[in-house]
C-alpha cells in the first residue's frame, strides 16, 4: 500500500459547517457520531468492566485460598462466578474488541467515519444500562443470578432467584447492541472501502473483523431466543426445558451452545487479527501467508456451528452425535494451527525487536496455542467424562481468554496508543505490566490444569483438603495478575497526559492506512478516500 | 497522485437520539423485569407503567430520528454509497431476524424429532419412560404432556389456510406496488400498497380471532398447555409481532407516498419495508407447514 501522500490536510478542505463542532463536556460524549469516540468510549467501558469482574475473581480467590467456607456463603460465591463470566464475555472482552473495530477499521480501510454513525453511538450506550441492570441484581433482595454465566436449565428457571428476569432484560440489550455494532461493521467494510482496496488486500485486522462480525449477526439472536424460552419457562408456565411438558432441559444446552460456541470465536478471531498486525511490524516481515490466514479464519467461523455439543458429551447424547461432534471439533485443530504456523513462520529470520505490544504478540502465540491444546484434549469425547466440569475447563478458557484474547487486547492498545494519543507510552512500564502478567496469570492459571485433573470441581467454595496447596498459588497468582493490571491503568493514563510526542508512524514496521495519518489521528480522516495501490 | 471525484460520504452531526433511544431501552428492560416479576409474585407495582413510557420514549425517538433521516435524504445529502449502506444494514438486519426465528424453529423440530419421542422410550431410553412417565405415549401434535395436561390441536385448514393465502396475496401485491413505485405510476402504487395493507390487517385480526378460539373452553389449547401449546403460540405469536411491525412500517410508507416522498430511483425506505414484509410472509409459510400442516 503507497499511500505516503494521504493526510489530514485533505480534511481541512473538506469540513462542511456542522462536521467539526466538537461539543464539548459530557455532551460531545453522549451524543457523538464519530467513531473515534465511540472507540474510545467502547475502551474505557471495557477496562472498567474488566476491574469489575476482575474485583469479583479477587472475592472468589481469596475464599478458595485455603479450604473451607471463610469470606462469603455459598449463594453469593455462585452470585460472583456467574456475573464475573457474565462481565468478562459480553462486558469486557467483547466492547474492547468492537472499541479497536471502531478506532481502527475506518481508517485501515480509508473510509471517513463508520457506515451508520448515529447507530454506532446506540450500540454502545445502550451497553452501560445493561450492566446497570445486571450489576443492579446484586442490591436486590434475592441477589444477583447464581446459576453460572451459561444458566443452564433447570438452575436457572425452576432454581433460579427473583432477578431472574433482570438478568434476561439485560442479555436481551447486550444482544441488540452486539448485533448493532456488528451490523456496523459488515456494512463499513463491504461498502466504505477505499477505491482500489479488493478483499484480498484488506489488512488481516480488517477481515477478522469481517468474519466476527458475521457470527454476532447470526447467533446472537438464538441467544435472544434462549433467554426467551428462559424466560417464558420461569414466569409464563411455559416448559420448553421441562420434560413434564414435554420439553427437555438438555435442549437448552443445544440452543444456548449453538449460540456459545461460535461466540468464543468471536471472542479470539478478532485477537488473531490483532497479532496478525503486530508480529509482521516488529519482524518486520510481511505476514507470511496472508491468504491461507484469511482461508483459516473463514474455515474456524464455518466450523464454529457445526461442534456445539462438544460442550455437552456427558449429557448423554446419541454415540453418533458424540463421534460427530468430537471429529468436527479436532477439524478446527487444523486452521488453527494453519495460523499458529503462520505466526511463527512470520518471525521466522526476521528482524525482531521485542517492544510491548510483540512481547504480548508472542505471549498471546505461546499461550493461546496451550489453551488450545488444552481444547483438543477436551474435544477427545471418552476423556472429556473426566475432565467435564472440572479446573481442566477452568484452566483451558481462561488460557485463551486472558492469555489469548486479554493478552491481544492489550498488544494491540500498546501497538495504537501512539496513534489514539498521540504520545509514546512508556515502555518500561509497559514492560513492567508486561512481565508481571505473564509471570502471574501462568501461576494463576496452569495450576488448574493439575486441580482439574486430580479432579476438582468447578464452581464450588469449598473443596477437598488435598487441593489446598495449588489453590494456595492460583490464589497467589490471581491477586499478582489483579494489581499487575493496574499498571496498564497507570501506563494508559500517563501517555494520555503527556510524554514523548508520536510521529505519524512511530513503528518502522508498521503497514497500513492508519499510519499514513498523523499521530493523534485527526478527528476526522479520510474524508475523501485515499487511493490503495 | 490523481484525484478521481469520489461522492463524499455523509457523517451526520451530534444526535441526542441514540442516548434518548438508550434510555428508552433501558426504562423498556427494567419495566418489563419489573412487570413480570410482579405478575408472578402477585404484586402490584410500577412495572407495567415504566414500560409503557418506555414504549412511547422509544416511539418518541424512532419518529425524531427518522425525520431526521428523511430531511437529509429530501434535501439531498445522501450519496449513493449512503443508500447503499442503508440497504446492506436493513439485509443484515432481516438475517438476524431469520436467525431468532430459527432459534424457535429449531427447538420445535428438536422436541419433535427427538425429546418427545425419548420421552417415550425411543433409542436407548426405554428405562428413562419405565420410571419416569410410564403412562406417557409420544405424539404430534403432543395433545397429552408427560404430566398428564391435555389440549387439542390447531388444524390447518379453516383460519390458518385463509390467512395463508392473505399474506401469500399480501407479497404479491406489495411486489406489485414496488414495480408501480419504480414505473412512477403513483395511483397503482398507492392502490397496490392499499391492499397489502388491508390485506396484513385482515390477518392480524384473523390471528387474534384464531387465538380467541384456542383460549376457548372447547380448544383449552393454552400457552401453558405443555410443548405443543409454548411452541404454537411462541411462534406465531413472535410472527404476529413481526407482521404488525411490517403493518405499521407499511402504512408510514403509505402516508409518505401521499405527501409525495420517494422517486422510481430513490426509495430505500419503501423497499426495505417491503423486503420485510416478504420476509415475514416466507417465515409464515415455513411456520403453515411445520407449525399447522405436518
Amino acid at each position: 500500500m503507497t499511500t505516503e501522500t494521504i493526510n489530514e490536510s485533505l480534511d481541512d478542505a473538506h469540513n462542511d459547517d456542522h462536521h467539526d463542532h466538537k461539543m464539548t463536556g459530557i455532551k460531545r460524549w453522549l451524543y457523538t457520531t464519530n467513531h473515534k469516540d465511540i472507540g474510545t468510549l467502547y475502551l474505557w467501558f471495557s477496562f472498567i468492566m474488566l476491574l469489575t469482574g476482575g474485583a469479583m475473581a479477587m472475592v472468589i480467590r481469596a475464599e478458595l485460598f485455603q479450604p473451607g467456607l471463610q469470606l462469603v456463603e455459598p449463594d453469593f460465591f455462585n452470585q460472583l462466578t456467574t456475573v464475573h463470566g457474565l462481565i468478562m464475555v459480553f462486558g469486557a472482552i467483547m466492547p474492547a474488541f468492537t472499541g479497536f473495530a471502531n478506532w481502527m477499521i475506518p481508517m485501515m480501510i480509508g473510509a471517513p467515519d463508520m457506515a451508520l454513525p448515529r447507530m454506532n453511538n446506540w450500540s454502545f450506550w445502550i451497553l452501560p444500562f445493561a450492566f446497570a441492570i445486571l450489576l443492579s441484581s446484586f442490591f436486590m433482595e434475592s441477589g444477583a443470578p447464581n446459576f453460572g454465566w451459561t444458566f443452564y436449565a433447570p438452575l436457572s428457571t425452576t432454581y433460579s432467584n427473583g432477578s431472574t428476569a433482570f438478568f434476561v432484560f439485560a442479555v436481551h440489550i447486550m444482544g441488540i447492541s452486539s448485533i448493532m455494532g456488528a451490523i456496523n461493521i459488515v456494512v463499513t467494510i463491504m461498502n466504505l472501502r477505499a477505491p482500489g482496496m479488493t478483499y484480498m488486500k484488506m489488512p488481516l485486522f480488517v477481515w477478522t473483523f469481517f468474519i466476527t462480525a458475521y457470527l454476532l449477526i447470526a447467533v446472537m439472536p438464538v441467544l435472544a431466543g434462549v433467554v426467551t424460552m428462559l424466560l417464558t419457562d420461569t414466569y409464563f408456565g411455559t416448559s420448553f426445558f421441562d420434560a413434564a411438558g414435554g420439553g427437555d432441559p438438555v435442549m437448552f444446552q443445544h440452543i444456548f451452545w449453538f449460540f456459545g460456541h461460535p461466540e468464543v470465536y468471536i471472542m479470539i478471531l478478532p485477537a488473531f487479527g490483532i497479532v496478525s498486525t503486530i508480529i509482521p511490524a516488529f519482524s518486520r516481515k510481511k505476514l507470511f501467508g496472508y491468504s491461507s490466514m484469511v482461508y483459516a479464519t473463514s474455515s474456524i467461523a464455518l466450523l464454529s456451528f457445526i461442534v456445539w455439543a462438544h460442550h455437552m458429551f456427558t449429557t448423554g447424547m446419541p454415540l453418533f452425535g458424540e463421534l460427530f461432534f468430537m471429529y468436527c471439533t479436532m477439524l478446527i485443530a487444523v486452521p488453527t494451527g494453519v495460523k499458529v504456523f503462520n505466526w511463527v513462520a512470520t518471525m521466522w529470520r526476521g528482524s525482531m525487536t521485542f517492544e510491548t505490544p510483540m512481547l504480548f504478540s508472542i505471549a498471546f502465540v505461546i499461550l493461546f496455542t496451550i489453551g488450545g491444546f488444552s481444547g483438543l484434549m477436551l474435544a477427545l469425547t471418552p476423556v472429556d467424562f473426566q475432565y467435564h466440569d472440572t479446573y481442566f475447563v477452568v484452566a483451558h478458557f481462561h488460557y485463551v481468554l486472558v492469555t489469548g484474547s486479554l493478552f491481544s487486547i492489550y498488544a494491540g492498545a500498546y501497538y495504537w496508543l501512539p496513534k489514539w494519543t498521540g504520545h509514546m507510552y512508556s515502555e518500561s512500564l509497559g514492560k513492567w505490566h508486561f512481565w508481571c502478567s505473564l509471570i502471574s496469570v501462568n501461576l494463576l492459571f496452569f495450576p488448574m490444569h493439575f486441580l482439574g485433573l486430580a479432579g476438582m470441581p468447578r464452581r464450588i467454595p469449598d473443596y477437598a483438603l488435598q487441593f489446598a496447596d495449588f489453590n494456595k498459588w492460583v490464589s497467589i497468582g490471581g491477586f499478582a495478575f489483579g494489581i499487575s493490571q493496574l499498571i496498564f491503568l497507570a501506563v494508559v493514563i500517563k501517555c494520555i497526559k503527556g510524554g514523548e510526542k508520536a510521529p505519524a508512524k512511530p513503528w518502522d514496521g508498521a503497514e497500513g492506512l492508519e499510519w499514513t495519518v498523523a499521530s493523534p489521528a485527526p478527528y476526522h480522516t479520510f474524508s475523501t478516500p485515499p487511493k490503495v495501490d | 497522485m490523481t484525484t478521481k471525484k469520489y461522492e463524499s460520504y455523509y457523517v451526520p452531526a451530534q444526535s441526542h437520539w441514540p442516548i434518548v433511544g438508550a434510555i428508552a431501552l433501558f426504562m423498556i428492560a427494567v419495566g418489563a423485569a419489573n412487570y413480570v416479576t410482579d405478575i408472578k409474585n402477585n404484586v402490584n407495582g410500577f412495572g407495567g407503567y415504566l414500560l409503557l413510557a418506555g414504549i412511547a420514549l422509544v416511539i418518541y425517538m424512532v419518529v425524531g430520528w427518522f425525520s431526521n433521516v428523511i430531511n437529509e435524504s429530501m434535501t439531498g445529502k445522501y450519496s449513493h454509497q449512503m443508500d447503499n449502506s442503508f440497504r446492506q444494514g436493513m439485509s443484515w438486519f432481516i438475517f438476524s431476524e431469520v436467525m431468532f426465528f430459527a432459534a424457535f424453529f429449531g427447538a420445535l423440530f428438536y422436541v419433535r424429532v427427538f425429546s418427545v419421542p425419548w420421552l417415550d422410550g425411543a433409542g436407548n431410553n426405554v428405562e428413562t419412560a419405565a420410571v419416569l412417565w410410564p403412562e406417557f405415549t409420544a405424539s404430534w401434535p403432543l395433545l397429552k404432556t408427560p404430566d398428564g395436561t391435555e389440549t387439542t390441536a390447531m388444524g390447518w385448514y379453516g383460519l390458518p389456510l385463509i390467512n395463508t393465502i392473505l399474506l401469500l396475496t399480501s407479497s404479491i401485491t406489495a411486489h406489485f406496488s414496488h414495480v408501480a413505485l419504480e414505473q412512477n405510476k403513483r395511483p397503482q402504487l398507492k392502490m397496490w400498497l392499499g391492499i397489502t395493507i388491508v390485506l396484513g390487517l385482515i390477518f392480524l385480526v384473523l390471528q387474534v380471532q384464531e387465538y380467541a378460539h384456542g383460549y376457548s373452553d372447547e380448544m383449552q389449547l393454552y400457552l401453558t398447555s405443555g410443548i405443543y401449546g409454548n411452541t404454537f403460540y411462541m411462534l406465531t405469536g413472535f410472527h404476529g409481532m413481526h407482521v404488525t411491525l411490517g403493518c405499521i412500517m407499511l402504512i408510514v410508507m403509505f402516508f409518505r407516498i401521499l405527501k409525495g416522498h420517494f422517486t422510481p430511483k430513490n426509495h430505500f425506505a419503501f423497499q426495505a419495508a417491503s423486503w420485510y414484509w416478504h420476509f415475514v410472509d416466507v417465515v409464515w409459510v415455513i411456520l403453515f407447514v411445520f407449525v399447522y400442516i405436518i
